[in-house]
């Protein structure tokens, strides 16, 4: 039998409890509890990215990490920082620059990008290839994606 | 793949923690950014996970006298951003950044890395080159292991059943005293094919290698030679490295050469 445990966290501004399997990871916990499928399931062992999610103001593996261990956090997912606006010229610099194809690496490249711009405002390729390369992209060889991210530090976004 | 199931148990306080790793089938989640892949390959299968997330003792980094203390649980962004790091122990902040990805920094700690002691990870050899000394904590109180006689083996430890490594006590870097850092691997934060952390004071040298052995190691012929052809040649006394799947035993040998003298010259 699995233990279960309460677990309350607030996930894009919104208190929410659930009594959870201790097993369950983050990511899986706000695809299938919550149903916030923007965060993706890739590899769940850490390597693609795909799952990237924000506890308390810092980017994590939303598959590296267990939704009890997140009880009492403030967890922020693509969909809220995408209605928060906060990601907006990024959005719009991925659209123009044809950043994505199929789109699964996105929502984990966005909010990845999102964290390099928030510690280093002014990063250049070599520092944008350096943050991402936790973040995998079957479709796009990056380049785009670099690209997107360039043209938002350097204010054209 | 998903976890098989487990019990998880977060401690407040680290006697609270000994007593519930003393129980059968206990094990210890730090950052489980090495633990929780295992658990989800299932290559690892506890009853009980002990979250010792909350032991704010086990926090933080701190310079007392000459000595640089750095908390088990703090993570390797903590140690990446930490100025005392920057100031104090320079060999430590360069390897940092070789560490993973910035996601996986956020939530590993040095502390779940040196227990973990993972053969191609960085800061095994980052403490046998700092002559670190490694906290363990149990039930009868605190023990000194210095990081010489902390790696066993693969992925083995001189911690005993039931034991904690609290903290990590390291020497800062003294005028004169010079460091170096590097790492070779396929894409960045992939883990490494070969590296080197290496230390210089008052003429003597330690040449600690990862990825090349079983564990950590240090270099000691290397480290005694006078001059970089001589130092390269021990090496061949001091490394037999094992094979993986991409690169043979000689092309190992060959790197660690290669890394020795782009250390050299800042030795």
């Amino acid at each position: 039998m699995d233990e279960t445990l309460d677990t309350t966290l607030n996930v894009n501004g919104t208190q929410v409890t659930r009594r959870i399997p201790a097993r369950m990871n983050l990511v899986d916990f706000l695809r299938d509890e919550l149903d916030l499928t923007g965060s993706h399931v890739g590899c769940e062992h850490g390597v693609c990215g795909a799952c990237t999610v924000r506890v308390d103001g810092e980017i994590v593996r939303g598959c590296l990490m267990l939704a009890v261990q997140a009880n009492g956090c403030k967890v922020e997912t693509i969909e809220g920082l995408s209605d928060s606006g906060e990601l907006k010229k990024l959005q719009k610099a991925f659209h123009d620059k044809n950043a994505l194809q199929c789109g699964f690496c996105t929502p984990g490249m966005l909010l990845a990008a999102q964290d390099l711009l928030k510690h280093n405002p002014k990063p250049d390729r070599e520092q944008i290839r350096a943050h991402l390369s936790g973040n995998y992209c079957r479709c796009t060889g990056y380049q785009a994606i670099v690209d997107a991210i360039e043209e938002v530090a350097n204010g054209k976004g | 793949m998903k976890a098989a199931s487990f019990a998880y148990a977060k401690p407040r306080a680290l006697a609270e923690a000994l007593e519930l790793l003393a129980r059968p089938g206990a094990k210890v989640l730090a950052g489980g950014q090495s633990l929780i892949p295992s658990l989800n390959m299932r290559l690892s299968a506890p009853e009980l996970l002990v979250d010792i997330t909350g032991l704010e003792e086990l926090k933080g980094i701190r310079l007392d006298k000459d000595t640089v203390r750095i908390g088990a649980l703090t993570t390797h962004a903590e140690v990446e951003r930490s100025e005392v790091v920057k100031k104090h122990l320079p060999l430590l902040a360069e390897a940092v950044p070789h560490i993973a990805h910035p996601a996986i920094r956020n939530r590993g700690t040095m502390g779940g890395s040196l227990a973990l002691a993972d053969p191609a990870a960085e800061y095994p050899a980052c403490v046998l080159a700092l002559d670190a000394t490694l906290v363990a904590t149990g039930k009868k109180g605190e023990r000194r292991i210095k990081a010489a006689d902390f790696f066993t083996g693969l992925f083995e430890t001189a911690l005993k059943e039931g034991e904690l490594l609290t903290a990590i006590e390291i020497k800062a870097q003294k005028q004169g005293e010079k460091s170096a850092f590097l790492e070779l691997a396929r894409r960045h934060g992939d883990y490494a094919i070969v590296g080197l952390a290496a230390f210089a004071a008052n003429g003597t040298k330690r040449l600690a290698y990862f990825g090349a052995a079983d564990r950590a190691v240090l270099a000691p012929n290397a480290a005694k030679a006078k001059d970089l052809e001589s130092a390269k040649a021990a090496l061949e006394k001091d490394l037999q490295p094992p094979a993986d799947l991409y690169h043979a035993s000689q092309t190992k040998l060959h790197l660690a050469k290669v890394l020795l003298e782009r250390a050299w010259t800042r030795l």
